[in-house]
């Protein structure tokens, strides 16, 4: 029997992709009901491709990963509402009706919550007042604000990834470097940008430090860098906590684990100089960062023997390579660039350091690299999905109070998704492309 | 598979349609998205005249503890059902940036008062208090000095209670030793553990016995905390160290690190399984109510009553009173306190429990001050 060309499934979603875009325009959230005809286009194009090695090829299997997630999302949402089986008895089609409007509100919330509403934007731009301009671009800030350190600890352990090395320390690499960069931020005057500079390098140098630790453990003994990285986090919590208990970080009389602010130079600057914007130079950072690390991996010979050593480590070997060398070095870059995110987080988000800096960044790093399969433009664009997830989160809360905890679960399920591409595939009816690889490479060393 | 998706795609398209059809006239509490960005105020309804938005952000430990989150959300709802506030709203913080997200999201959805949970908030609530000089924000565990004139520091003379949880302990505990351990080196936690030492410090005194004090040095400001990166919700940790302190022979455990104390719980009820007569002491909230299941368990609660000055913060900002001064729970004013003995009510000997009353009478009149026994 011949194949359809689109999978029932894809159908399905359509269909329930037109009934949302519909009550979208009904409530008239034209932002969400853009988002949605955008995805929709996304999705129509994606399932004409073959998985593969082309830029949509590689888009596909997360695009359909993250749709299946809202989905499934969408799905417990409605069976977790003790109402629905109140009501469902009496009047089955209406509570099901009703109950598909509260998902659509609250995923139409939480795109609104993320992106802002474009009504407003226009108004407000119209009226020139900066207050109303500030409020407008709030949601986008806030979504870039979260997205910053997700980007930075993404591409660290996106490194890290494809040099073969499973680094789960992001965590505490970047605890540390916030530690160093809050320290620096508090204590060493410097004028303006050379401030920032120290801070930032501190930062990178704390993580880059913490990184070495496991890399010359695995070099040069053998430790396994799942069991040292995951240890050398918990001593980071504890070195981080005692630091901020004592007087090298806490202010004159204070009680709580909460360090000083840190000097104005050391501030980094928001990029617009209105009221409500918090998203600061981190992102630009970050973005650079992304950059160097592509250009790096992919463009130098340093790069090629990173990812030789990830492959194959005993070829790398063989073709000259040293390989204790290479897993330090990408051990030091991988912590250097967690660093970095710990260090953005203070100097530029908080301005203070306290034990609740990250909400586990660095767990959700490994999601993103496995997501943005350990490529660098894919992070950012993971970072961007997850940094909506986080800012969109408490107005969807707010407007129609569905509990943030969803969006975890459904970040969850956008890394089982992608962690399992045959299933995706076989619900989808992707057809594979003859070179394409069949799951992101990574590849763990017999080391 | 094949048929399998087939059905999914028909029945879901069914339901669509439905929905396509009746989502509009069906009547679904739903709320459109664009109201998430609000900037304007929510107009007060002509028939309610005393329409009044009281909202809560809580700490990054969230809704679920049992104590401290849920204990500051109680007293919301009650402001609510007492027509302190016509409207509540409550949102969790998952990191520390989000402080001034929620606050700010809050203020542009309408919010007349703003609650805060925990000492974290401290300088963001001051800061936001700052820019919204007309909202009134209440802050839970934090005080400013000076106070800010429209934020209500509420803080709490934990110790007091404490004293008279360490005194009844004293007087239960048939080995003589009473363990127990905090979340972080932290005032807020150390404040129930310098209580527990004055109260036995002060039976000893009174009694000429030597009742001990395990996991806590008060002149030194030293003891057991749980493991940092995770004080308040490792119940395995809570369970090993109850289990320590039984074997050093304490009879009765205080686990003041919020969710941890749940596994200190689980490890009295289990030795008591095995016929050991051991009891645990709750915090924050009476934790033979909100915690069920360990009703054989706990003996009392080190109660700071949070619900309710909560609510009264509320109830003064709906009145116009926005704040400018702190709020000092004690055993006077009823703001700390320990919880009824309920099912162990036959361990606290009648002698026992007017020595209780008698050190509390001398706390309130400030002839005993907990200070004083921590030496």
């Amino acid at each position: 029997m011949r194949r359809l060309p689109i999978g029932p499934a894809t159908i399905l979603w359509t269909i329930v992709a037109i009934a949302f875009a519909v009550q979208f325009a009904l409530e008239g959230a034209y932002i969400a009901l853009g988002v949605e005809i955008l995805v929709g286009l996304v999705v129509l194009v994606l399932s004409t491709r073959p998985q593969g090695r082309t830029f949509l090829g590689r888009l596909k299997l997360p695009v359909l990963a993250i749709i299946s997630a809202f989905i499934v999302g969408g799905v417990v949402l409605i069976f977790s509402d003790l109402e629905f089986y109140a009501a469902f008895p009496g009047d089955p089609l209406g509570t099901l009706a009703a109950s598909l409007g509260r998902v659509g509100s609250a995923y139409g919330a939480l795109i609104v919550g993320a992106l802002g509403d474009p009504g407003k934007i226009v108004a407000a731009l119209g009226s020139g007042n900066a207050n109303k301009i500030g409020i407008a671009f709030r949601p986008i800030s806030e979504t870039l604000l979260a997205t910053t350190p997700l980007i930075l600890a993404g591409l660290a352990v996106a490194v890290a990834f494809r040099s073969g090395i499973f680094n789960i320390g992001a965590e505490g690499q970047l605890k540390i470097g916030a530690v160093f960069a809050v320290w620096v931020g508090i204590w060493v005057p410097l004028p303006g940008p050379l401030h920032i500079l120290a801070a930032l390098a501190a930062g990178v140098i704390g993580g880059a430090a913490w990184g070495f630790i496991p890399g010359i453990l695995k070099a040069k003994t053998g430790a396994h860098e799942v069991i040292t990285t995951i240890m050398l986090n918990a001593i980071a919590q504890q070195i981080m906590l005692t630091l901020l208990l004592s007087p090298i970080l806490q202010p004159e009389g204070g009680t709580t684990p909460i360090s000083r602010t840190v000097m104005d130079s050391a501030q980094l600057p928001v990029l617009l100089d209105l009221p409500k914007i918090r998203v600061h130079f981190g992102l630009i950072i970050a973005l650079l960062a992304a950059v160097w690390t592509s250009w790096l991996m992919f463009r130098t010979t340093k790069g090629f023997e990173f990812r030789a050593a990830g492959l194959n480590p005993r070829a790398a070997g063989y073709a000259g390579m040293r390989a204790g060398r290479t897993i330090v070095l990408a051990m030091i870059v991988s912590g250097g660039l967690a660093g970095l995110a710990g260090a953005s987080e203070v100097l530029g988000t908080t301005h203070y350091l306290s034990p609740t800096i990250s909400p586990g960044y660095g767990w959700d790093a490994i999601a993103l690299a496995l997501l943005g399969g350990t490529r660098p433009s894919g992070v950012v664009i993971a970072a961007l999905l997850f940094g909506a997830l986080r800012a969109g989160g408490p107005s969807m809360a707010l407007a129609t109070g569905v509990p943030i905890d969803l969006l975890a679960f459904i970040s969850a399920l956008v890394i089982m998704f992608v962690a399992a591409p045959r299933l995706v595939r076989e619900i989808y009816r992707v057809r594979l492309s003859a070179t394409a690889p069949s799951t992101p490479q990574v590849v763990e060393t017999p080391l | 598979m094949r048929s399998f998706n087939r059905l999914l795609a028909l029945g879901a398209s069914v339901a669509i349609i439905f929905a396509a059809c009746g989502g509009g006239a069906s009547a679904a509490p739903t709320i459109g998205p664009t109201e998430a960005a609000s900037i304007e105020a929510t107009p007060a309804p002509t028939e309610a005249p005393a329409a009044f938005k009281a909202c809560l952000v809580t700490d990054t430990g969230g809704l679920g503890d049992k104590g401290f989150n849920d204990n500051a959300l109680k007293g919301l709802q009650d402001a609510l059902a007492a027509g302190y506030a016509t409207e509540v709203k409550n949102l969790e913080s998952k990191k520390d940036a989000d402080y001034t997200s929620n606050i700010d999201l809050f203020v542009a959805d309408g919010c007349q008062q703003i609650t805060t949970v925990g000492f974290n908030m401290g300088e963001v609530t001051a800061t936001k208090a700052g820019e919204n000089g007309d909202i009134a924000f209440s802050i839970v565990d934090f005080a400013y000095d000076p106070a800010i004139p429209n934020v209500t520091g509420i803080v709490f003379a934990t110790e007091q209670a404490g004293m008279l949880a360490g005194y009844l302990a004293a007087g239960v505990s048939a080995t003589g030793k009473i363990g127990t351990y905090g979340g972080l080196p932290i005032p807020p936690v150390t404040v129930f553990m310098d209580g527990l030492a004055a109260g036995i410090a002060y039976y000893n005194q009174e009694k000429g016995t030597s009742v001990e004090l395990l996991g806590w040095n008060a002149a030194a400001q030293s003891g057991v905390m749980a493991p940092a990166d995770n004080p308040w919700g490792n119940s395995d940790f809570g369970n090993q160290q109850a289990q320590a302190f039984f074997q050093e022979g304490a009879d009765i455990v205080v686990p003041v690190a919020g969710g941890t104390g749940i596994g200190s719980f689980n490890a009295a009820k289990q030795a008591q399984s095995e016929g050991k007569k051991v009891y645990a002491i709750g915090v924050d909230t009476d934790q033979y109510l909100t915690a069920p299941g360990f009703e054989s368990v706990i003996l009392t609660s080190i109660q700071k009553i949070i619900d309710k000055a909560v609510a009264d913060a509320i109830n003064l900002a709906s009145q116009g009173n926005i704040g400018g001064t702190n709020y000092v729970g004690t055993l006077a004013n009823g703001g700390v306190g320990i919880s009824p003995f309920h099912d162990l009510s036959s361990l606290v000997s009648a002698d026992l429990s007017a020595g209780v009353d008698a050190l509390k009478a001398k706390i309130v009149d400030g002839s005993v001050k907990v200070a004083d026994y921590l030496k």
